[in-house]
């Protein structure tokens, strides 16, 4: 047990990253993923409410969905995740930009 | 970098405004007179050697062997194509028997630097190409893609009328006008896309370098060329068409053409070129 | 149907310089549409000028030249008031001529 907990701690900086863990970790199931893509899903419709949508994004959820439709659940959980990382940042990126845009005017 | 400077001490800046009281915030102290005059000094103390007229060529301008190739091109221009295939366009009358004349003061003939404005019974800005459209859709005509030739056509046409005429944009005392021409402003200096670049980041900051293999062109005077045949897209293209590209090429979801921000975005940096004369349709690499 | 071709000739002494600039697709056959199906290649395999029923200028293309080509080049000889005329065939068999003075 003590072993795990080690390898989980290394690996708390990686969550976020498409990196695949070649641990013991389970196998991912389909409700993983879908409970994966609801949740980048949902943080893509924000950056879309703030009209800052990344292409990336869109593809990272494409992608997700097609490796579940070819039972790759591992692989569609990780680019959920890559998904609902890059939609986060992009939702970040628009609160964020609503003040930093006033300091590059043209004065 | 010349960029995060720039940005800590105009972060600096702002957290002094901050404390003497003064706030940034829009609607309050909006002097687009002043703001579009700052516009156009800056780009002329960063290329000294330009007169302000030389900004609608865009990159052609920055480099002596662009501008060498601007000249060649100007004597057998891409865009005549569509120019001549906008003006037939423009003469030929809609199912119902009225043209594209009927639809806009004298005639639509020399009309393009009036254009976008702000319609004060919609309280919205209107472009050129919105107003096309709308003109076709009251004449029970289809509305064409704005980012595609047709548009380009019809838009090419327009703009050739009134080469040489100086941008003559006007934002009338109404509060929406002032608001649209802010939010214009806003959209132009925010970043987006995965690739964090906002309109400024290349058109401000970087006029006259290279990204990749291409020459940026100075924000300055950037739509006077509009529409454009761009050798990148072996054909034409439309603000619509720019804008939406741009978009996608920072990584960010483009929206839909003529949306508000867009509207709001054209306003903007048209008011800021008054003065310069429209100099479209244009070329670019 | 409107000419394809535009063309300018300007003669300088005992030079002739012409301009011509072609309206074409030049597919080269490699591009997808939309729909993810192949345009097929379509594009002008030979252009030709001809001064006054003498040939001065033949290029052979293909799918290395773009769409909307544009000409330059100077011949010796040729008038003002000469016959300059211009034709292309591409690979689908369609083609275009014209015929303009030289300024």
């Amino acid at each position: 047990m003590t072993l795990f907990s080690c390898r989980l701690i290394l690996a708390l900086p990686l969550i976020g990253t498409v990196t695949v863990m070649a641990t013991p970790a389970p196998a991912a199931t389909d409700a993983d993923f879908k409970a994966a893509y609801a949740a980048a899903d949902a943080a893509n419709k924000e950056a879309g409410q703030l009209r800052n949508q990344w292409t990336v994004t869109a593809t990272a959820l494409t992608d997700a969905k097609k490796a579940a439709d070819a039972g790759d659940f591992d692989k569609a959980v990780a680019e959920a995740k890559q998904a609902e990382a890059l939609a986060k940042a992009s939702v970040f990126q628009a609160k964020s930009e609503k003040e930093a845009w006033k300091a590059e005017v043209i004065r | 970098m010349r960029t995060a400077t720039q940005t800590v001490f105009a972060a600096l800046a702002l957290v002094t405004l901050a404390l003497s009281g003064a706030t940034v915030k829009a609607a309050d102290s909006v002097d687009p007179a002043a703001e579009a005059k700052a516009f156009q000094k800056y780009f002329t103390t960063k290329f000294p050697k330009l007169k302000l007229e030389d900004f609608v060529n865009g990159p052609y301008s920055l480099n002596e062997d662009m501008h060498r190739q601007w000249v060649e091109k100007e004597e057998f221009p891409p865009y005549e194509f569509s120019l001549d295939a906008g003006k037939e366009m423009f003469t030929k009358p809609f199912k119902n028997g009225k043209t594209y004349a009927d639809c806009f003061p004298d005639k639509g003939i020399g009309i393009r630097q009036n254009y976008p404005y702000f319609d004060e019974k919609e309280g919205k800005v209107i472009t050129l190409e919105l107003a096309l459209n709308r003109c076709r859709e009251a004449n029970g005509e289809a509305p064409f893609s704005y980012v595609k030739d047709d548009m380009a056509s019809l838009t090419a046409y327009m703009a050739f009328t009134s080469r040489g005429k100086p941008f003559d944009i006007k934002i009338p005392s109404d509060p929406r006008a002032l608001a649209a021409f802010e939010n214009g402003k806003e959209y132009f200096y925010t970043r987006r896309g995965q690739l964090n670049f906002s309109c400024a980041s290349c058109h401000v900051q970087n006029p006259g370098e290279r990204i990749r293999a291409e020459i940026l062109a100075p924000a300055l005077g950037i739509l006077n060329a509009m529409p454009i045949y761009r050798s990148e897209w072996g054909g034409m293209g439309t603000i619509s068409r720019r804008f939406t590209s741009c978009n996608s090429q920072t990584r960010g979801v483009p929206l839909e053409p003529q949306s508000d921000d867009y509207r709001d975005l054209e306003y903007y940096l048209s008011y800021v070129s008054n003065g310069l004369p429209i100099s479209g349709p244009g070329a670019r690499p | 149907m409107a000419s394809t071709i535009r063309v300018r000739a300007t003669a300088n002494g005992d030079t002739t310089e012409v301009q011509a600039l072609i309206q074409h697709p030049m597919d080269s056959g490699f591009v997808k549409n939309a729909k993810g199906d192949l345009i097929p290649a379509h594009f002008i395999q030979q252009v030709t000028f001809e001064c006054n029923g003498k040939s001065v200028f033949v290029a052979d293309w293909g799918t290395a030249v773009s769409k909307d080509p544009y000409v330059k080049f100077s011949f010796k000889g040729g008038n003002k008031g000469d016959d300059l005329k211009i034709g292309w065939v591409d690979n689908k068999g369609q083609s275009d001529t014209t015929t303009a003075k030289i300024a």
